[in-house]
């Protein structure tokens, strides 16, 4: 057992866990997130992505050891409170909007990697978000919906600047 | 809250869609019961054979595991599907690799991996067989190559299922028919195959099952929880494996990620499995399968291999087919005959042929059972068909255009089963439609032109195909599905239906209609988690069957709500053909003309009255049951009649390239025209069109299952490709929205259509490009390979389909008789 500190959605926390225990077992049985999913456990579907210091990981691949001093961020971290309200990131309201989600699985991932994304090209084209959603499969939707609320969350970017 | 105003027609976010973008949304997996365990699988090493020994290695301390095998089973070991074939665990045969064995149990899920590695289970080993070919070797006496026995069905070895469809009332069918063949101007025949298809939904299939006992101890109740498509089906598996009745099995279903027909027939299994542990054990036990499990273990698209031998006239008029499918079922019955039903009435697609025969069977082999998958045997079927049309085009020197043009099906026509079409179809249309939208003339003559010159070769084709909603056949009358409306305390309208959400927008669509018919706002409708302890049978959820069957019915337990309201009922919609590009909708064509002021009247007015209601009478709830419509009819002996109450008819186009240098065959555009009635959701519609479309192109080009001795053997998600976003082109959807009066609105079936029609498409467009007529799929760059390095230049079958020249196939007979 080790002991590992770090922050994750703005709260410091410290879990004691083997230290190869992989991170998205942590945050799903340890601090009981469990936005994050396990679709494949090595790497390929992006279900399980998170940031790890703005970085977008698969938290399938990381021992808990990793993430020391880091700070994470995962889906549950991603809507703001404003006065007790839940106030959704425009991501997430575009991809309800948009019918980004469809049966729900792949969408805490691939809200992450749009948020990750949209860092990186605030106004991306479609060839950026293409290849910037690669690492996270979609099997219901075709990807065509998905990339529809990219685009109107990077639109708003334009108006309101990066959301954070 | 939205804009009051009509509601089908628009796209209101998804009732569970918060949930899902807040991860949020509970699947199975993220659900935690007090003092729960885990379970885990023993498994067959071997594909076919006998067990001779069970040892448990000693090194490992069993007393703290539960551990389940078939003597424990309470009631009959079987999972119940259509037949009782499928054993529940193995206890002496095994039929196929991976096949259950025993089950383990324990609390720390860590420990099961290898406890299921010291379980040493021996075996006599028998060889297997694992091709259609094979198979059908055992039906025609080879006792050694028998895996599956008639079990009293009456049929043949190794043959779970027959049909013969054939045209005309007339005894002297077939011999007109041989007759058609002896003056036919040409004789075209053509052999394709399609291989298994995993679902790959991202969550695996899972369970929680918990049992309780009666204070005398006997076992009293099973509750399964978990992600899933029927929860009336795992009740109805529940019962014959606990001997329980069925109001002691009660089923749950959890949020749940993809299904695709992976998750209609197999959670009978896992969900029995789950429950026998928590028997056993007196715990609740979740069995959550990892990837590597879930591809090894679970169902696929059934494996395909279809004949065509066409007797043509010269003008390019069919004059009589001869079809003849065969299914590759896996070891079990499953669900393969009604995936062979499905295969067997959309093989002559949506054309007249004037005399037909189908021949069709599903073959046993000792591979995992295969079962639903999204288009349920039609996809098969179809891709045989609409790459055969294209060789008949060629062979009798049309366009594929033309030749489709000269026997399209139309309103009035009689199908293959002797359907009356009395909807109206319009396959010219929509084929003038589609390919106009992709450009198709102008693009087809500019990549023959620059196909001569460059190692990319470009090529455009289509396919025309139909899809039946809902049941085949009888199915619906057998379904009698039941749906009720709840009022809830506030007067809430709340559905209680067994249909699920897997993210094809149930809940959404349902909502929907019930909220337009009440004339209430969207937000104000509740839809009840499936809980069989709640909700009644409204059927399973599969075959296209939610939006237009079980639509139709909310739609008139809606209507028996305003009856019992005394509120004055939904203006009669306004059943006109209307064409909507890209779905969009202008209100003012909507088919309920009332105006916004009067909606919110109606609303506020709906929740007093309600109110009122239930403060007199203490509750309501109104119910509608499924009737047949008496002009709809089917003869199960005959296999006659009525097949489908609807179809809905769909042209794909896709637009290809082919990399000569690398072999790599990629999809750069495609358009999706179809006609599904009413479009009652245009975003979730097109969703489920664009999601359709992926898959189809996948099963085309990129999901091949391989397996070795009837395993599975790329069974992770690095070694079984599906596409990715940097692999899909722009996907066009376009709506044509001719009003069923099946289904609620005129709303027909949606889900399955769009895997039926990109395979051929593709295929066809790779035809184009390369004057290669591939005839089976997935057609990977191996393949590509293989037979462009094997075709020698400048033989005749390069520089395309169009240059009106009757070609002979080198592998497949062309004949002329003339
Ligand atoms: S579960 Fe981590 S990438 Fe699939
Ligand atoms: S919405 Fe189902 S996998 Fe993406």
């Amino acid at each position: 057992m080790t002991t590992v500190h770090f922050k994750i959605n703005g709260e410091e926390k410290s879990v004691a866990a083997p230290p190869m225990k992989r991170l998205l077992d942590v945050l799903r049985e340890d601090l009981h997130l469990t936005g994050a999913k396990e679709g494949c456990g090595e790497g390929e579907c992006g279900s399980c992505s998170i940031l790890m210091n703005g970085e977008l990981v698969n938290s399938c691949l990381v021992p808990i050891l990793q993430a020391e001093g880091t700070h994470i961020m995962t889906i549950e971290g991603v809507a703001h409170l404003v006065e007790k309200n839940e106030k959704l990131h425009p991501i997430q309201q575009s991809f309800l909007e948009k019918g980004g989600a469809q049966c729900g699985i792949c969408t805490p991932g691939m809200i992450l990697a749009t948020h990750y994304l949209l860092d990186k090209y605030p106004q991306p084209t479609l060839l950026q978000i293409q290849e910037g959603l690669a690492g996270n499969l979609c099997r219901c939707t075709g990807y065509m919906r998905i990339f529809d609320a990219v685009q109107q969350a990077g639109r708003q970017n334009l108006t309101t600047g990066v959301a954070e | 809250m939205p804009e009051p105003g009509p509601i089908v027609g628009t796209s209101p976010i998804r009732k569970e869609g918060l949930a899902k973008v807040t991860g949020r949304a509970q699947y199975v997996d993220d659900i935690t019961l007090p003092g729960m365990w885990y379970g885990a699988t023993v498994r067959s090493t071997i594909a076919r054979g006998c067990i001779t020994s069970i040892a448990y290695d000693p090194a490992i301390d069993w007393s703290q595991f539960t551990i389940v095998t078939a003597a424990d089973i309470p009631g009959e070991n079987t999972i119940i599907h259509l037949t009782k074939d499928h054993p529940c665990l193995a206890s002496e045969n095994i039929n196929h690799p991976a096949e259950p064995i025993l089950l383990l149990a324990h609390p720390d899920k860590n420990v099961l991996h290898a406890a299921v590695e010291a379980v040493h289970v021996t075996y006599e080993d028998f060889p297997g067989v694992f091709t259609i070919e094979d198979s059908e070797t055992g039906a025609a006496g080879d006792t050694s190559k028998v895996v599956w026995d008639h079990r009293g069905h009456g049929g043949s070895p190794n043959t779970f299922k027959t049909f013969l469809m054939q045209k005309g009332d007339d005894p002297l069918a077939d011999s007109a028919l041989q007759a058609a063949f002896q003056s036919a101007d040409f004789i075209v025949e053509g052999e394709y195959r399609t291989g298994a298809q995993e679902h790959l939904y991202i969550e695996n299939n899972g369970v929680i099952a918990e049992a309780f006992r009666a204070p005398n101890g006997s076992l009293d109740s099973i509750t399964v929880s978990g992600s899933m498509q029927c929860p009336y089906y795992l009740v109805h598996a529940l019962e014959l494996v606990f001997n329980l009745p069925a109001e002691k099995c009660r089923v749950i279903q959890t949020e749940t990620g993809g299904a695709f027909g992976g998750k209609e027939d197999f959670p009978s299994v896992i969900g029995s499995h789950a429950a026998l542990l928590a028997m056993k054990s007196g715990h609740p036990v979740k069995i959550c399968y990892d990837r590597a499990e879930d591809l090894i273990a679970t169902t696929k698209r059934h494996p395909s291999r279809t004949r065509h031998r066409t007797a043509v006239s010269r003008d390019g008029k069919l004059l009589a087919g001869e079809i003849e499918v065969a299914i590759d079922g896996g070891a079990y019955a499953t669900l393969s005959a009604v995936v062979l039903s499905r295969a067997t009435i959309h093989a002559p697609g949506p054309y007249h042929w004037p005399h037909l025969t189908v021949r069709a069977k599903a073959m046993a082999t000792n591979i995992a059972p295969h079962g639903a998958f999204r288009g349920f045997g039609a996809p098969q079927s179809l891709f045989a068909l609409e790459r055969h049309m294209d060789k008949i085009a060629k062979a009798v020197g049309l366009t594929p255009e033309e030749l489709r043009r000269r026997n399209f099906l139309a309103t009035g026509d009689h199908t293959a089963t002797g359907q009356h079409l009395t909807d109206p179809v319009d396959m010219q249309g929509l084929l003038t439609r589609a390919l106009h939208e992709s450009n198709y003339h102008a693009k087809r003559a500019e990549f023959d032109r620059t196909n001569l010159t460059s190692t990319i070769k470009r090529g455009i084709g289509f396919a025309a195909f139909m899809h039946g909603s809902g049941f085949t056949g009888s199915g619906e009358r057998r379904l009698n599905s039941l749906v009720k409306i709840k009022i809830t305390p506030e007067g809430r309208p709340c559905i209680l239906v067994s249909s699920t959400e897997f993210g094809q927008g149930t809940n959404t669509i349902l909502s929907q209609v019930c909220a337009q018919t009440l004339r209430i706002p969207y937000d104000e409708v509740l839809v009840a988690q499936p809980d069989t302890a709640i909700v009644p049978n409204s059927g399973p959820t599969v075959a296209s069957r939610t939006a237009m069957i079980v639509g139709k019915l909310v739609e008139r337990a809606s209507e028996s709500v305003l009856a019992t309201l005394g509120l004055p009922p939904h203006s009669a919609p306004l059943l006109s053909s209307r064409s909507a590009a890209e779905g969009s909708a202008s209100p003012l064509d909507e088919p309920s003309n009332y105006t916004a002021d009067q909606f919110r009247t109606t609303a506020d007015q709906f929740r007093t009255t309600a109110v009122a209601y239930l403060a007199a009478h203490g509750s309501l709830t109104a119910e509608a049951r499924y009737e047949a419509p008496n002009n709809i009819f089917w003869d199960d002996d005959q296999y006659k009649g009525d097949a489908y109450p609807t179809y809905a008819w769909a042209v794909y186009v896709a637009e290809v390239t082919v990399d000569t240098l690398t072999y790599i065959a990629e999809v750069k555009n495609f358009h999706a025209l179809q006609d599904v009635g009413k479009v009652i959701h245009p975003i979730l519609a097109k969703g489920q069109i664009e999601g359709g479309v992926a898959q189809g192109i996948g099963y085309a080009l990129y999901e091949k299952c391989v397996y070795v001795d009837g395993l599975m053997r790329n069974n992770q998600m690095t070694n079984y490709i599906m596409p990715t976003s940097a692999d899909l082109p722009p996907i066009h959807v376009h709506f044509e929205e001719t009003p069923s009066i099946h289904g609620p609105q005129g709303a027909k079936g949606i889900g399955e259509l769009p895997m039926d029609g990109p395979a051929p498409a593709i295929l066809n467009a790779i035809e184009h490009a390369t004057g290669i007529a591939f005839t089976e799929i997935p057609l990977l760059p191996e393949d590509i390979f293989e037979r462009m390095s094997c075709t020698p230049v400048g033989s005749n079958e390069v520089g395309g389909t169009e240059d009106f020249k009757p070609a002979i196939d080198h592998d497949t007979r062309v004949e002329a008789n003339a």
